[in-house]
């Protein structure tokens, strides 16, 4: 599991990289998310938020990507950024990819139970702040912000 | 209905989670596919599953789901069991189908678990189904 380092005062990063097709790590690293923001003293109803917004991202890292990426977490003191990329291939219409139900992925991964084209959707229903910036053959960013909302009942 | 309970009504057993039989199970999600269980299921939730894959374990732990039963006879491997219980999340099992072990369930007051409410308002897409 990947050390948290303090970037600013009160922020800590913690860097995953995921790989392309890594279908039996798939999830792994957002559980580890989770779990790390939960050691950082995040409420349980945002360290879900936050685990749901990786996992789905990390999906589309393993499914999509042509050499993998990563994934960074940044937890401040009054919220949690997710931030994805990769190196490729690149969304080429965002409007059509954030459709509910649109999905171009392959029959491996469908057969597996993903690929019902709800993951970004549902990372932007997860998220406060919800941006992706994408160009054909150099890839993608998706950034997730979470308001902490730590008062919440566990 | 108690998690103890539960197993001995879908004639199955608890596989993780020897020490939590008096574990209150009240609501209650049942999907095969990971997607419909990430966007639609609250944080109190049990699992009723046929998917037999790594990923189910890590997102019942990342929803913070009460327990996963897995119908139609499907064995978790023994990594799902490692994870289960680590994270602490018990594992029922048994041969029954998703509909009978549904039936059952809700014959025996356990109730759909509510959608979560979107998190803000600029948020697009409905939770609804």
């Amino acid at each position: 599991m990947p050390k948290p380092a303090d970037v600013k005062p009160g922020v800590r990063r913690i860097v995953h990289t995921i790989s392309a097709r890594d279908i039996e790590h798939g999830g792994a690293a957002s559980a580890e998310v989770k779990a790390e923001l939960r050691a950082l003293g995040v409420s349980l109803a945002t360290a879900r938020r936050a685990g749901i917004v990786a996992f789905e991202g990390e999906m589309n890292l393993i499914v999509y990507s042509i050499d993998g990426g990563t994934i960074t977490v940044e937890a401040a003191p009054d919220a949690i950024e997710l931030t994805f990329k990769d190196t490729g291939p690149g969304i080429e219409d965002i409007d059509l990819a954030m459709t509910p139900g649109y999905s171009t992925a392959p029959e491996w991964a469908t057969s597996l139970g993903f690929g019902a084209g709800m993951g970004l959707i549902n990372m932007q229903k997860n998220s406060d702040l919800f941006e992706i910036h994408s160009r054909l053959g150099e890839g993608t960013v998706v950034r997730c912000r979470i308001i902490r909302r730590d008062h919440e009942a566990a | 209905m108690k998690l103890a309970e539960l197993a001995e009504l879908l004639e199955g057993f608890v596989l993780v989670g020897h020490n939590m039989g008096d574990l209150e199970i009240d609501r209650a999600y049942a999907a095969d596919l990971l997607s419909d269980v990430l966007a639609l299921t609250d944080e109190s939730t049990t699992l009723v599953t046929g998917l037999i894959n790594p990923q189910v374990m890590r997102v019942a732990d990342i929803l913070n789901v009460v327990a996963v039963v897995f119908v139609r006879g499907k064995r978790p491997s023994d990594a799902m069991i490692d994870h289960a219980q680590r994270a602490g999340i018990p594992v029922v099992v048994t041969r029954k189908t998703m509909f009978e072990t549904c039936g059952q369930m809700y014959e025996n007051g356990v109730r759909p678990c509510r959608n979560r409410p979107m998190s803000s308002p600029e948020s697009v897409g409905s939770s609804t189904p």
